[in-house]
């Protein structure tokens, strides 16, 4: 702490640590564990979807026309993104423990990958759900 | 060792090992679904009730229902340890969260065996 004092650095000091000005990386990362939360509360909307679809034909049923609500759209968007993208940006870290893929312009580049496979999941699901 | 902070957290491997291999669990398991849904859907009642209701593709739901909710909690006592300070209010939300998950975790599980 001393030899920071010395210095003269006008203080306070102010960083900037919005979100928007994470590096790729670090986007990534926020966005993993925002899509995280996300699912964790989607977890009994999904339980009971699921319980419903397996009940009977009008449960079935129900479920079926409930996709088809633009609110109910708009939550699977959201959902599927988030699904989509923990899954890519979990598979990265399973690397990243592995020790590959550590260096900057591999983390950078496998980061571009994880927005990109993600939107293309998300894409793929929703064009064969709907 | 002595003037430990309760933060729920076990200082140790044992989680973080587990929510690897949960995670891995649970791609293998969306991976296999999302093949089925683009070869076999969209399904009818019948046909997605045979398809889960198959004993293996029971078991294996089982186990990645059981995957998420202790990978969830693993994920949640982060979010918790690192945004909220207050200790009471920290052990509160972290005893909610592993209430909820036990909750979903039988009831995902009981629902799978009564089909």
């Amino acid at each position: 702490m001393s030899d920071m004092t010395a210095k003269k650095h006008k203080r306070p000091l102010w960083y900037n640590l919005s979100p928007l000005n994470l590096p790729l990386p670090g986007l990534v990362s926020i966005f993993h564990r925002v899509s995280g939360l996300l699912l964790f509360l989607a977890i009994p909307f999904l339980i009971y979807a699921l319980q419903l679809s397996l009940a009977d034909q009008a449960g079935f049923d129900a479920v079926r026309s409930a996709m088809t609500h633009p609110l109910v759209r708009l939550v699977t968007l959201a959902l599927v993104w988030a699904i989509s993208h923990h899954f890519c940006a979990g598979i990265r870290y399973l690397f990243l423990d592995l020790h590959k893929g550590i260096d900057l312009p591999t983390a950078r580049a496998t980061s571009w990958l994880v927005f990109a496979g993600s939107a293309a999941l998300t894409l793929l699901i929703l064009v064969k759900l709907w | 060792m002595v003037n430990r902070i309760v933060v729920g957290a076990h200082y140790g491997l044992k989680d973080w090992l587990i929510q690897r291999v949960t995670a891995v669990v649970m791609a293998v398991w969306l991976v296999v679904m999302l093949g089925l849904l683009l070869l076999q859907g969209p399904f009818s009642f019948e046909s997605w009730r045979a398809l889960i209701g198959g004993f293996c593709m029971r078991a294996f739901t089982s186990l990645f229902f059981l995957s998420l909710m202790y990978h969830a909690w693993v994920g949640l006592r982060d979010i918790w340890m690192d945004y909220v300070k207050p200790v009471w209010l920290r052990l509160s939300l972290q005893v909610l969260t592993v209430l909820a998950l036990i909750w979903w975790a039988v009831w995902s599980i009981a629902l799978l065996w009564r089909i």
